[in-house]
């Protein structure tokens, strides 16, 4: 059993969180006392139908008002495995909670409403995903019922989606007809589209393979932790703890520290205490070293022959979070990649990205909420990084504010 | 080099509790590298009994570098503050117990009485006077975002003002796994290794770990007070009318919190497999079955932690 994160994107009407709703349902991973308050809360609201949706809206003000405010997280398993839902909403002014959930996401779910088809929003979703490096897309034609269960009326969307689909360079693409309201082809499939031969939602959400979204390429850990127990019979005892983000790391492997380029060879990994010969990404493990290096928190481990790009200008596509100041050329910021900590300053704003028509504005002096831009920023300190897209877990960063310390910027840097 | 496997088939063996591990151990060391002065609440329940197995893996052969806090209601299950004072020898930590009674006197903190009373909300003030006073700057926990609604929206990394409070609306947006740990003197940052655990992965860690829990957690007689529908262990500080029944039964419990608002639940259960089993079978959550603090309001969870709560 392995695990897969997704996310759903769509917009206030489009009954996302009732598509989450259903999954839960249907699988069976709604107990009986939540389901019991969702019958009350419904009731509550007085509109007789029970509210799927009511699952996933957590916070008061959000029952309050029947939207979905903050990225939420909903766990359910099947036999195959076991999976951790992203609910983010939609709507223009949270494309900051977008790219937060989608950040995390191996797989999109972009809901479609059958009577619009792809409409604005559809075009913004699907563009943060692929910005994000989503390695898979689901679109899910839903309100299939509405629209009588009509084949010509689905084909008509599918293939207007994959025209976008294909500007935007996704890859793995399925297409589906839904209905989250009635069920079907959710979990099981629907009477009312004999025409549709295809996989359910969640017969793919199980079956998609996520092992190959793995860069097994890249050798790369950012040091977390020097571990040095200094006690009698672990006097030289010198672990460098960390996550492996990308690649694999063998015993007698060249590596090289970055920014510093001192290099060694691994004389032992260890996983929490254990010696073994190899580990790959995304294992936390604990590297010693054959000889003597100065390393510590923030530093990078590479191998040796495959390393990371080391400058301190870096282009980067950004997607402003700040409600309250803007980004201006000029402006500082605490850049935070890996474990490293380095000040940055915004040398240029290349050009805005139209979310909604993906058409590059030009002569930007300033990002405000929820843009997305393409900057040029410099560091403090060489950073060591990877394109985003190639790897992501070394092609990614925030920026945070000096003084509030709010993160304000999610950065997917470019080589 | 015949024994080594292809990186495919090694990334193919690690299951899902090993990613969630991976995860945990992640961001434990996070927690240990970004701040000063770390603590890890420490409740004597089964997820703080994980997280410690989890800071014992992150940091061994070292030990774990930081401190265990018991904020101790004086209303906890013997057996659980046993097994804590145990937990804490036995993997060499430090560990601070602060009583909510002191609290209580100091302050002048007026107390709930009658039925249902309980010290839960208590905990908070003493809880940041403990953090003020070892003046902690992160404080880790075992609190899951499949427990509660509230919680299903808490970052990892969830901060708190000077106050010790929490604005949901307010919170740093938390991108891939960089952790965004920076703080003024004063705030804090609650951390939660855990959060995409659920229940059933605890209890199959667990298992899988052979980790040992307090002997509550399994199935054993003790006499209980039956009280609308929830059997709650009898003892001298719970408030108790001609309406509750005293009864003996065979229970083991779900979450153990304080004794004057965790229900226990019927059951035979007495090794871990069995107890991982009826987990499997359960319709009810665990909250809903057993925690009758939950049970007041459904914005419970969420008014207390805009509180300072855990």
């Amino acid at each position: 059993m392995d695990i897969l994160r997704f996310i759903t994107a769509g917009s206030v009407d489009d009954g996302k969180s009732t598509l989450i709703g259903r999954l839960l349902y249907d699988t069976k991973s709604i107990l009986a006392d939540q389901m019991e308050a969702v019958e009350r809360a419904s009731k509550t609201r007085g509109d007789g139908e029970i509210d799927l949706a009511l699952l996933t809206d957590g916070l008061r003000s959000e029952r309050e008002q029947g939207i979905t405010i903050d990225v939420a997280y909903k766990y359910f398993q099947t036999p195959n495995r076991k999976f951790i839902s992203i609910d983010a909403p939609g709507h223009i002014q949270y494309t900051r909670n977008m790219v937060t959930g989608a950040s995390n996401a191996d797989l999109a779910i972009i809901l479609i409403d059958a009577r619009q088809g792809v409409v604005e929003q559809t075009r913004r979703h699907s563009l943060i995903a692929s910005l994000l490096g989503i390695p898979h897309i689901v679109v899910a034609v839903n309100k299939m019922d509405l629209v009588g269960y009509s084949e010509d009326a689905f084909l008509q969307i599918a293939q207007e989606y994959k025209k976008l689909a294909d500007k935007l360079g996704i890859k793995d693409l399925k297409i589906i007809p839904v209905s989250a309201l009635a069920g079907d082809n959710i979990v099981d499939k629907s009477e009312a589209m004999p025409w549709y031969t295809g996989e359910t939602m969640l017969h793919f959400l199980e079956n998609v393979n996520v092992l190959n979204d793995l860069n097994l390429t890249d050798a790369r850990m950012a040091v977390q932790y020097v571990l040095r127990p200094q006690t009698e019979e672990l006097h030289d005892y010198r672990g460098y703890a960390g996550r492996i983000q990308s690649g694999v790391f063998k015993k007698g492997d060249s590596i090289t520290v970055l920014p510093s380029e001192q290099t060694s060879k691994i004389a032992k990994i260890e996983v929490y205490g254990e010696e073994v010969e190899e580990a790959t990404a995304p294992q936390s493990v604990t590297i010693l070293l054959e000889t003597d290096v100065d390393i510590s928190r923030g530093d990078l481990i590479s191998g040796a022959g495959n390393q990371p790009i080391l400058s301190q200008d870096v282009e980067a596509t950004i997607c402003w979070m700040d409600d309250r100041k803007e980004l201006k050329v000029g402006n500082k910021y605490t850049l935070q990649h890996g474990t490293s900590l380095v000040r940055c300053s915004v040398k240029g704003i290349e050009y805005r990205i139209d979310v909604n028509n993906y058409e590059h504005l030009e002569d930007i002096e300033s990002l405000k909420l929820n843009d997305i831009a393409k900057v040029t920023l410099r560091t403090a300190k060489p950073l060591a990084y990877d394109s985003y897209l190639k790897n992501r877990a070394n092609g990614a960063a925030i920026l945070i504010d000096e003084t509030s310390h709010v993160t304000v910027g999610a950065c997917m840097v470019e080589a | 080099m015949s024994n080594i496997q292809s990186p495919e088939s090694i990334v193919q063996r690690q299951d899902y509790l090993d990613q969630l591990e991976s995860e945990a151990i992640y961001i434990m060391r996070e927690v240990a590298g970004q701040f000063e002065r770390p603590a890890l609440l420490f409740s004597g329940g089964k997820d703080s009994i994980t997280l410690v197995r989890l800071a014992q893996k992150a940091f061994a052969p070292g030990k774990i570098p930081f401190p265990l806090v018991h904020i101790d209601t004086g209303h906890n299950f013997p057996e659980a503050t046993q097994y804590r004072d145990w937990l804490a020898n036995e993997v060499g930590a430090k560990l601070i117990v602060r009583q909510v009674e002191d609290t209580i006197k100091a302050k002048g903190l007026k107390e709930q009485t009658g039925k249902n009373a309980t010290r839960n909300w208590l905990q908070t003030f003493t809880l940041l006077d403990t953090i003020e006073e070892f003046e902690f700057d992160a404080c880790i926990g075992g609190a899951r975002r499949d427990e509660e609604k509230a919680r299903a929206k808490e970052r990892i990394f969830s901060f708190r003002d000077e106050f010790g409070q929490w604005d949901p609306k307010r919170q740093r947006p938390e991108l891939w796994n960089l952790f965004n740990g920076k703080i003024s003197k004063g705030e804090n940052v609650r951390c939660f290794p855990i959060s995409n655990w659920t229940e059933l992965d605890v209890w199959s860690y667990i298992e899988r770990e052979k980790i040992p829990l307090p002997s509550i957690y399994f199935s054993h007689q003790r006499e209980m007070i039956l009280r609308d529908g929830n059997l709650l262990a009898n003892a001298d500080f719970i408030f108790k009318d001609e309406n509750d029944v005293i009864v003996t039964k065979t229970v083991r419990f779900r979450t153990v919190g304080d004794m004057t608002c965790t229900a226990a639940v019927e059951s035979d259960a007495d090794t871990i497999e069995k107890v991982v089993n009826e987990i499997k079978a359960t319709r009810i959550s665990e909250r809903g079955e057993t925690r009758i603090d939950d049970q007041q309001t459904e914005a419970a969870m969420e008014d207390r932690k805009k509180g300072g709560y855990f």
